[in-house]
């Protein structure tokens, strides 16, 4: 795909910044060289990640690159076969598992609305981890579950049958869901996905709201490099398991990291709205001209030729 | 069963490189092989010890001695067993595509409560007792029952769930029947225990002649179905996109199994298994393009069958076991491990 | 639809969440499960009127009545309220966990399970009925480890937890046919009675282990609930949420399966009550969810209303319970389809 040199150095580069992040502060969520394989698959070695506290990080890499293997070690939903994933100074695996999820909330791809569920009812099981026996529906719970919709905007839809929404409406009920169980901490895997371009600023925007104005953590995988670029306050681009490039969009959103992460040839031009790295992939003739000179360029074809079809 | 499956590989758009068809065309070639030396031990081994010679005798000098006569029987036996092996993996084969479920199988549809009501009903309120007495009554019953889920499945409208919903439904009445009768008179329980397990050991020239038609018109069917049940795989969308006839692939899908399920039910009883069984094990080599599974299915599926069969008369002498065990005993821990290994997609 | 959840507060902070529906529901459906026990007491070769069976029930009968309605015909009716009540809550465990309405103990093979340590006892060892009854036990228990053991794979999976149940079931099917084909007929009759379901000569030692069991299991399996609810979610979600996934649901699931194998025990394995028990409470209370109370009070209903209409039909010990049960399941069943269909839901 890319030529050797280019990986060298900027893998160095991640990793000079990723231990200055190490030492300046001490994070809430973090993976230390962690090792993640499904049976005997293994996705990535030795990956060590911060999520830096109060940061909207965002997680991008081409298919299959691992990142939603990442999200789910983060979230306990998988157990590294090695290294460990550490909350708030502890080994995530051995904390208790309300009280972790009192700290991180999860919104996962696959989730299943009961037959016949209401959304406040779905809304209200995010509760869970904040009730016992006893406690099974205080005041407390009524509030932040309507302020959940509300915030989601989906507080004129308590009453209605979640099988009956519009996937843009269930994906904010889901996230309600998540808000409910009142995490500092907010993993959010491809919240986007199968959403329409409206609907997909419109779940962008919430998050940015709940990272502004709650000061909550929010981690997110997406597919979108431009969205990514957009609302990110820290991207990590992964390539095959490991990171290439960590840091605040601005800085490390650059023409070779594309081309590198995701064998794409592109300029990166400044977002007119926001001033954000926006990313315009290069033209077609442009990209097969350029391919037909050295042999890095045949990835590249590649990606231009099923895109053109 | 109401399970999703979950994704099945998409079938290939493209024709297989000529390698793999090569490879694929031999292996069909080798089951065929297989196939015969199964048939020829299937008429050689049995209960009582013959020699070859004896076996020989039997196969082209018929003079009616003890011998002649065992090798008579075994022959009946071998070709009910090749034609209601086929017939059963066929159905299988298609019922699966049908209703996109790696689990459908004859007894999914009520075909099997169908035929044993009828037979039940037959032993006892019309005192009819041979084998070939009754054979018509499983048919019919397999049929009814088969075109009654087609209606209460929602003929036109047909999903693979609800489908499995009305087999399964139709099914619990029919068997609560099925009891009642068995306990209230003991006639028909002693019959029935036998017949509800499936066996090829009544089979008989008769039988075989009254189920023949019915078994070869459906297995042309089924193989004739392989191209819209193709288009089908993809999903009902994609396949009227594809051009395909949705309502009518579904239908005759329907009215292939019933045929051939219903009348290898009448002539062996219900045989488990062999029909959801073998359909996966060839899926595992063929890939998902139907037009290999089903001739596969047709050869491989006999095979189980006899070799059951063989089996069971080798492993229970001097008396035998029926070949329904058997195949069950055999499948069941084959059909584990192939859930077990395979990839289920998180729900 | 409006919710029908209500919370009860105390000052102190604490609350319990009511289904006020869910709740209502309970309540009748126990009455009704209590009303048919009082008539199916009076039914019988000796009618007795429903205030008579009352006043028996209260220690303030005759002498005559005393004996038939405490010592043959109450616990009878006790077994069936007990069988019923494990029945339901297996049911709605099972088709919880595995998140499929079909995948209830009868598609499982737990009831092929532990008919099979039936007929073991009753064809090779002529067992008396004490002996099947544990024989039914043990089958059933070592049916129940088997598909878990064979379905864990880092986890156990629903979908996976009923393909493995299927072809368990089938291959102890198999095993059933033929230990029916090898015993003489007598044996073989009175097998099928017992595959069938009776409550027929069940008496007060049937009724306290029985009793024993729901009294440690239900209070248990209700208290985890709240885990399962969640559980419908999937996985990753209940997780992310605290639930324990695996430890709740081997729990839950050791727990049905010994409700299961102890009310097949008892009454042998009465079909389709654990399928549509659940399925039924589940449209009455219109809340999504396992359903437990519901589920349980729905099958002992069910159990003792179709022991009664089985005896009425056709007359006492004539035809056992199980295939009336059987019959009304399928037949609720394609009412479901139909009804279902109408409204445009599968």
């Amino acid at each position: 795909m890319s030529t050797g040199t280019g990986v060298g150095t900027t893998a160095e580069r991640s990793i000079n910044s990723g231990l200055n992040n190490q030492r300046s502060t001490v994070n809430r969520l973090s993976a230390e060289n962690v090792t993640l394989a499904y049976d005997q698959r293994v996705i990535a070695e030795q990956l060590s990640v911060e999520i830096p506290d109060n940061s909207f990080t965002v997680i991008v890499g081409p298919n299959a690159c691992g990142k939603s293997t990442l999200l789910r070690a983060l979230s306990r939903m998988l157990k590294p076969s090695e290294g460990r994933v550490l909350l708030d100074g502890q080994v995530i695996q051995s904390m208790p598992a309300k009280k972790v999820a009192r700290t991180l909330g999860l919104l996962p791809q696959s989730s299943i609305a009961p037959d016949g569920i209401t959304v406040a009812d779905l809304v209200g099981r995010g509760r869970y981890p904040h009730q016992g026996i006893l406690r099974q529906w205080s005041t407390e719970d009524e509030r932040v579950v309507q302020e959940s919709m509300r915030q989601t905007g989906v507080a004129e839809l308590a009453d209605r049958y979640v099988d009956e929404l519009s996937g843009g409406q269930r994906q904010r009920v889901w996230i309600a869901m998540a808000l409910a169980q009142q995490t500092p901490l907010l993993l959010l895997d491809e919240p986007t996905t199968y959403l329409d371009i409206q609907h997909q600023i419109d779940v962008l925007d919430l998050c940015a709201e709940l990272h502004e104005e709650q000061g909550r953590t929010l981690v997110a995988v997406l597919h979108d490099l431009n969205h990514a670029a957009r609302y990110a306050t820290h991207l990590i681009a992964l390539r095959e398991g490991s990171v290439i490039a960590q840091g605040a969009p601005n800085d490390i959103v650059t023409a070779e990291l594309v081309e590198e992460v995701f064998g794409l040839r592109c300029q990166v031009i400044d977002d007119p709205e926001t001033g954000t790295p926006l990313i315009v992939p290069a033209a077609r003739k442009a990209r097969i001209k350029d391919a037909a000179g050295p042999e890095s360029g045949a990835g590249a074809e590649k990606v231009a030729a099923t895109e053109a079809s | 069963m109401l399970v999703e499956s979950p994704p099945e590989q998409r079938a290939e758009t493209a024709p297989a490189p000529p390698t793999r068809r090569a490879v694929r065309a031999f292996g069909l070639l080798l089951s065929v092989a297989i196939l015969v030396l199964v048939a020829l031990a299937s008429i050689a081994i049995g209960a009582k010890e013959l020699s070859l010679g004896q076996v020989w005798h039997g196969l082209f000098e018929d003079s009616g001695t003890y011998g002649d006569v065992v090798v008579a029987e075994r022959l009946s036996r071998t070709v009910l067993g090749l034609l209601a092996g086929a017939a059963l993996g066929l159905a299988g084969a298609v019922l699966q595509a049908l209703t996109r479920n790696p689990l459908a199988d004859p007894g999914l549809l009520g075909i099997n409560a169908g035929a044993s009501a009828a037979v039940v009903t037959a032993i006892t309120f019309l005192g009819i007792t041979s084998l070939s007495g009754y054979v018509w009554f499983a048919f019919f019953g397999a049929a009814a029952v088969g075109a009654l889920v087609w209606f209460l499945g929602g003929s036109r409208g047909a999903t693979p769930v609800r489908l499995a919903l009305a087999g399964t439904a139709i099914s619990a009445a029919l068997y609560g029947y099925l009891q009642a009768v068995m306990i209230m008179d003991d006639a028909a329980l002693g019959k029935m225990r036998f017949w509800t397990i499936g066996s090829l050991s009544a089979a008989t020239d008769s039988v075989i002649t009254q189920v023949l038609p019915f078994l070869l018109a459906g297995m042309v069917l089924a193989l004739a179905l392989a191209r819209p049940l193709n288009a089908m795989a993809m999903g009902d969308d994609t396949a009227k996109a594809l051009g395909a006839n949705l309502n009518r692939t579904r239908a005759l899908s329907m009215l292939a199994a019933t045929v051939l399920c219903g009348a290898a039910t009448a002539a062996c009883g219900p045989i488990v298994f062999v029909g959801l069984m073998v359909p996966h094990v060839v899926r595992s080599f063929t890939g998902p393009d139907l037009r290999w599974i089903l001739p596969y299915a047709a050869i491989l599926s006999p095979v189980l069958l006899l070799g059951a069969d063989v089996l069971g008369r080798i492993v229970a002498r001097p008396s035998e076991l029926q070949v329904g065990i058997v195949t069950a005993i055999l499948g069941g821990p084959v059909f584990i491990f192939l859930v077990r290994r395979r990839r289920t997609a998180q729900l | 639809m409006k919710t029908t959840n209500r919370a009860l507060r105390t000052p102190g902070g604490l609350s319990v969440r009511l289904d006020v529906r869910a709740l209502t529901v309970v309540l009748l459906l126990l009455v009704a499960a209590l009303t048919a026990s009082v008539v199916l007491i009076g039914t019988g070769d000796f009618p007795i009127p429903a205030a008579d069976v009352l006043r028996t029930l209260v220690g303030d009968g005759n002498a005559g009545q005393e004996f038939i309605v405490n010592e043959l015909r109450l616990p009878r009716v006790l077994v069936g309220l007990l069988v019923g009540a494990s029945l339901g809550l297996g049911g709605a465990l099972f088709q919880s966990i595995s998140r499929n309405p079909l995948g209830s103990p009868d598609v499982l093979g737990l009831g092929q399970g532990a008919a099979a340590g039936a007929l073991t006892v009753i064809v090779l060892f002529s067992g008396s009925a004490n002996q099947v009854a544990v024989g039914a036990l043990v089958g059933g228990l070592v049916t129940g480890l088997a598909i878990y053991v064979l379905a864990w794979k880092r986890g156990v999976h629903g979908y996976r937890l009923v393909l493995v149940g299927i072809g368990v079931s089938a291959i102890v099917t198999a095993v059933n046919g033929y230990l029916l084909t090898k015993s003489d007929l007598v044996d073989a009759a009175r097998a099928v009675v017992w595959m069938t379901g009776s409550l027929d000569g069940r008496d007060w030692a049937q009724v306290w282990p029985l009793l024993g069991l729901c009294a440690v299991l239900v209070p248990l399996v209700l208290v985890n609930a709240r885990g399962l609810r969640l559980m419908e979610m999937g996985d990753d979600v209940s997780y992310a949420l605290g639930v324990r996934v695996e430890r709740v649901r081997l729990l839950l699931m050791v727990a049905a399966v010994l409700l299961t194998a102890s009310a097949t025990a008892a009454a042998g394995p009465v079909s389709f009550v654990a399928l549509t028990a659940p399925q039924l409470a589940r449209r009455l209370t219109r809340s999504p969810g396992p359903n437990l109370l519901p589920s349980l009070c729905m099958g002992a209903a069910l159990l003792v209303t179709a022991d009664w209409a089985s005896q009425r039909a056709f007359g006492a010990e004539q035809l056992p319970v199980g295939v009336v049960t059987g019959v009304l399941g399928g037949v609720y069943l394609l009412w479901l389809l139909v009804t279902e269909r109408r409204a445009g839901r599968i």
